[in-house]
């Protein structure tokens, strides 16, 4: 509000303020709670009262990405001495490194998924997004009969729950053999993602002047060439907040994933639960894997904040 | 300047000369799409509105037998079911109310001198952000009944959350609320900030108190930007999985979505799953329809 002037306002301004502070702590206890797990020791993890000052470990991370066992006897000193620093601290919480007869390190389950994901989550993002800025500009454009119909019939697709669609998706998928495959996510991603990306291009799209493209028009270019060179670096902001919208969308997905794949194509949404009530379940490294999962998403949310309010209302506010 | 030249050459004439025409751009960009989304939304909608009609498991070989509206006409008399969608209200209710409480009022206090504001917003928004199923298990260990933080911080001993039947759903319903405030602030905040500032000194010249102001000015005009707030969380609320799925597996907090999940992928009952899909999918529709015509309202203003 514009001038604060009397006491009254100003005090009130000063409770605003206060209770902005608190429930912003609040909000944020959980993920830094998730943050601060991930460097702890195992045995600061879970003790009451709550451990907040500690010295921080990097080894939730190296067992997040190596398989281990229990040790039953404790590694000789030589053994010890001739490990790597990494294999030391997976020594010192008790367990060992597994590795295979020719002495190699087995790697957990997790890289694994985390790149399963980022295979389908980028892909995905790649198709819809392609597709949806062409779709965007006919529909922003070009005269279409039934414009409003069509927009909601491609809206409408995403509201759909995920659950009622997996249904027969996992029986046409196991007719032809998608179950478990990266290709069998990216498209259901993709279709999940195409009517959002299409509604949030169709905004961007809009506010870009048809005067610019009719100027080219006129300069001899034609249609193709016009929305090439004039519209998409125009649009070129647009695009990539949808982008990153499509991105986190995919990279957060559950439903499906758990649904229609089990080893092969596993991302790291029904992984990282699976995890937990497992023999090693060990919340250290349950929230070392949380964090790297979260991360990219948390970075991505400070790029886009001026595009949030567009991209979660499907274009329909802008500021 | 360019509708100056228009006037003396027609751009679509000399585009369609050469190149393609208007109407096969406009078909090249928009029928993918159309078709993609046909092939993979609506036709396995359609294959399993077949499938609603038998006895099908995808578990077994047997071939499906049509049973004609059985699985509807059971399931419409189940009183399980019934039940589940009971659940379902009440989640939807209390996490969809709670949001707009929270929400509107962070949104409400945010809007005034709050020093780095930005700043503030953007870090209050992070949780909506983040995998629901992933940051939801977390809470898990939040909820913890011995060495839970919340517990701990709120003096509350060994209570039980998530295994306590009664408790459960209303534990799902706080973490949802934690998730997806923020977004109900998002759209208050655009709401509030839409709102001219000259009526509010119009109201201080008349000496309206801030009850007044705020009943008569504030939340008419943020109104249906928040209706759609409360409707798209209401939506979505409604076809929940995730977060109940993961933090527990009480009887208590078994929603629609978890039902038909069991139902499908660990009971086999295929046929009688995509019937139950289908109801769900004609409840989702309706409020689809009023949410789109909230959207075209608001954005017409």
């Amino acid at each position: 509000m514009a001038a604060v002037t009397t006491s009254a306002e100003r005090s009130l301004n000063k409770l605003a303020i206060v209770g902005v502070l608190i429930v912003t702590i609040i909000f944020l206890a959980p993920i830094y709670w998730i943050a601060s797990t991930a460097f702890k020791p195992r045995n600061l993890a879970t003790t009451i009262p709550p451990t907040v000052v500690f010295q921080p470990e990097i080894s939730p991370f190296v067992k997040l990405f190596t398989k281990r066992s229990q040790l039953r006897t404790a590694p000789t000193p030589e053994q010890y001495a001739a490990a790597p620093w990494w294999e030391r601290l997976v020594f010192d919480g008790g367990e060992k490194v597994v590795r295979s007869g020719r002495g190699d390190v087995q790697w957990s389950g997790y890289p694994n998924r985390f790149m399963n994901s980022l295979i389908v989550a980028i892909t995905s993002t790649i198709l819809a997004v392609g597709m949806g800025t062409f779709t965007a500009y006919g529909f922003s454009r070009f005269k279409i009969k039934g414009e409003q119909d069509l927009l909601f019939f491609i809206l409408s697709t995403r509201m759909l729950p995920p659950v009622v669609v997996a249904i027969p998706m996992f029986l046409m998928y196991r007719a032809v053999g998608l179950n478990d495959t990266h290709w069998g996510l990216i498209i259901l991603y993709t279709a999940f993602n195409l009517s959002f990306s299409v509604w949030l291009m169709k905004g961007f799209m809009d506010e870009i002047p048809k005067e610019y493209e009719e100027a080219a028009l006129v300069d001899g270019y034609t249609r193709m060439e016009a929305f090439f060179k004039i519209v998409l670096p125009e649009a070129a902001t647009g695009i990539a907040a949808t982008a990153v919208f499509c991105f986190i969308t995919a990279w957060n997905e559950y439903a499906f994933a758990l649904i229609m794949t089990n080893r092969r194509a596993q991302t790291a949404p029904p992984f990282i639960p699976s995890q937990v009530g497992s023999g090693l379940s060990d919340w250290t490294v349950i929230a070392a894997g949380t964090f790297l999962f979260l991360l990219p998403v948390a970075i991505f949310t400070f790029l886009l904040r001026n595009h949030l309010l567009r991209g979660m209302s499907f274009g329909a506010i802008r500021k | 300047m360019a509708t100056a030249v228009m006037t003396t050459l027609d751009p679509k004439s000399r585009s369609a000369a050469r190149g393609m025409s208007d109407l096969s751009i406009r078909n090249l960009f928009i029928i993918p799409t159309i078709v993609f989304l046909i092939v993979f939304n609506i036709f396995p909608l359609l294959y399993s509105l077949g499938y609603s009609f038998t006895d099908f498991r995808a578990s077994s070989p047997a071939a499906a037998n049509f049973v004609g509206l059985q699985n509807y006409r059971e399931l419409l008399n189940d009183p399980f079911i019934w039940s589940n969608f009971a659940i379902t209200a009440k989640y939807v209710i209390v996490s969809v109310v709670g949001q707009v409480i929270v929400g509107f009022g962070v949104a409400l206090l945010l809007n005034r001198d709050i020093p780095l504001k930005g700043l503030l917003t953007t870090l209050l928004l992070l949780p909506m952000m983040l995998s629901m199923a992933v940051v939801g298990l977390f809470w898990k260990l939040l909820y913890d009944p011995s060495f839970g933080i919340i517990n701990y911080t709120l003096g509350l001993g060994s209570f039980e959350w998530l295994s306590n039947p009664d408790m459960a759903l209303y534990a799902v319903a706080i973490t949802d609320i934690w998730m997806w405030s923020p977004f109900v602030m998002l759209l208050s905040l655009a709401g509030l900030s839409a709102v001219p500032k000259h009526l509010y000194e119009a109201a201080a010249i008349d000496r309206a108190g801030s009850f007044y102001t705020f009943f008569r000015i504030t939340l008419p005009l943020v109104a249906p930007i928040l209706m759609i707030a409360i409707i798209f969380r209401t939506m979505e609320a409604f076809k929940t999985f995730d977060l109940a799925y993961i933090l527990t597996s009480q009887p208590t907090t078994e929603v629609i979505s978890i039902r038909l999940y069991k139902m499908a992928f660990q009971e086999w009952q295929t046929g009688r799953s995509c019937a139950l899909a289908y109801i769900v999918l004609i409840m989702i529709l309706a409020i689809t329809n009023i949410y789109v015509k909230y959207l075209n309202k608001v954005k017409e203003r």
